[in-house]
């Protein structure tokens, strides 16, 4: 058993801001990740973000991802990649199986002052005739393919979706070379921000709405994709079928919490329909229904890379403060600033509805005994 | 067809990389050292990772962040490896898993 005083499970945004503020607050801290590369899904997000000067608007969520690496290096911030959590204990014990998928791959266990859990979240999933044929992926992942592999996951694609990811993705598959053949959407309008959408009308994509797909065929990956106009009940009208040529269909349907660490350790959970789905229960500092376990990021509720940053710091403020290494007036002021900066990025018709679903869960919290 | 984005408007030119060799059901193939095999396998435009179990239907990169197990594949030996998780090294051996993969029971190879 070897001893840390933080271990953060995810380095995306979330994570790394959590460690940051904690190990620059003196803390010793490990953030744990799955993946091959840190930074979560900055490193697919090329396009600029938006918000206030504040937020780094303006700054592409690949160079916020290099400043939160350089950061977290600066700071002592020690990360594991291709290492997954695979449990968490009583007393606060954490699984981690080190080196994942290689020879070397070993099993730790991690006894840790606090624990915060900044899992992230994932792709929703459209079910339709042919939805598990090769081709058929989440926006997503095209984006990790094109944006941080660079490559290709086929060449004429059918988007499905047109929220900020559908619209977004859609514009970075161009950039990279592929053709997208049809945006589709079931909504009678498009979802995502105007400024999204005119790129993609500007760049003539053909806009399906109060469309669906019916079917992706093909034998071994897909060749040709089926829509259909919706009627009033969103149900397909016969007759109305198109055949587009495409060998890739992205869904991009939204996300949904991943909050299996969460569950797994009897967190309590609540479920709210703005942020995606179950979400554990936490307070103001962030901190769960288990005292020293907090949570951080999508997995409280999708949002974006900048809401995950502050709640991020927010975990790393109060786990470093409840460690002794920030004193508690100190703390409180860091806290409120930072509660401060949420509440401008929960603004305006967009984040208005997730300021209330935010509210709705704090406010839910049972007292701690 | 090579499906590498040689140059992007936003990200510029491809970086070099240490280029390894892999060995894909058979193939030789070139991989850049460190990046996941499923990318790979995608450059080379090979989509299908494995074959179920019972329907024995296709099945290749779904989520691309080690979440769904669809791009599973032998590597090495091994079965049920996410190969979009998995970096590239000199000398890998990969194969198209069928089911469960060698050695992994009554419906594996």
């Amino acid at each position: 058993m070897v001893n840390k005083e933080i271990v953060v499970v995810g380095a995306g945004p979330a994570g790394l801001a959590a460690a940051i503020e904690a190990a620059k607050a003196g803390g010793e801290v490990l953030v744990a990740d799955l993946n091959i590369l840190p930074g979560g899904q900055l490193f697919k997000q090329i396009h600029k973000f938006f918000g206030s000067s504040a937020h780094r608007s303006g700054t592409r969520g690949i160079e916020i991802g290099r400043q939160l690496l350089a950061e977290a290096e600066k700071y002592g911030v020690e990360i594991w990649l291709n290492s997954a959590v695979i449990g968490l204990y009583d007393d606060r014990v954490v699984s981690i199986e080190k080196g994942l998928n290689s020879g070397e791959k070993e099993l730790i266990n991690i006894k840790a002052e606090k624990i915060i859990l900044a899992t992230g979240a994932s792709e929703n999933v459209v079910r339709f005739k042919g939805w598990t044929l090769p081709g058929v992926m989440g926006a997503g992942a095209a984006q990790t393919m094109i944006n941080v592999n660079r490559v290709k996951p086929g060449n004429k694609v059918v988007m499905l979706g047109s929220g900020n990811v559908g619209l977004i993705v859609s514009y970075q598959l161009m950039q990279a070379g592929c053709d997208v053949v049809a945006l589709v959407e079931a909504a009678p309008n498009i979802g995502g921000y105007g400024v999204h959408a005119s790129k993609i009308r500007r760049a003539g994509v053909p806009v399906y709405t109060r469309h669906t797909i019916i079917e992706a065929k093909g034998t071994d990956r897909v060749k040709e994709v089926i829509i259909a106009e919706l009627d009033d009940s969103w149900q397909p009208i016969a007759g109305t079928e198109k055949v587009l040529e495409a060998d890739v269909v992205t869904l991009a349907a939204g996300l949904k919490p991943i909050s299996d660490l969460a569950r797994l350790h009897d967190l309590e959970m609540v479920y709210n329909g703005v942020f995606g789905g179950w979400v554990p229960k936490h307070d103001e500092n962030m901190e769960s229904t288990q005292s020293g376990i907090y949570v951080a990021g999508d997995t409280t509720g999708v949002e974006e890379a900048n809401t995950a940053l502050e709640e991020g710091r927010l975990a790393g403020i109060a786990a470093a403060e409840s460690l002794g290494y920030i004193a508690e007036k100190d703390a409180k002021e860091r806290k409120d600033d930072t509660w401060k900066r949420l509440d401008g990025l929960r603004m305006g018709p967009f984040g208005e509805k997730r300021m209330y679903a935010k509210n709705e869960i704090l406010a839910c919290f049972p007292a701690r005994s | 067809m090579c499906m590498r984005i040689k140059d992007h408007i936003i990200l510029g030119p491809e970086r070099a990389a240490n280029m390894v060799w892999i060995t894909v059901d058979g193939k030789e193939l070139m991989a850049k050292e460190g990046e996941p095999v499923l990318a790979s396998l995608l450059a080379e435009n090979i989509i299908v990772n494995r074959y179920t179990v019972k329907r024995k239907e296709p099945r290749g990169l779904f989520c691309g962040i080690g979440q769904c197990t669809d791009c599973a594949m032998i590597v090495d030996g091994k079965p049920n490896v996410r190969t979009c998780i998995t970096p590239v090294r000199q000398g890998m051996v990969i194969k198209t898993q069928h089911g469960v993969g060698e050695g992994g029971g009554k419906n594996g190879e």
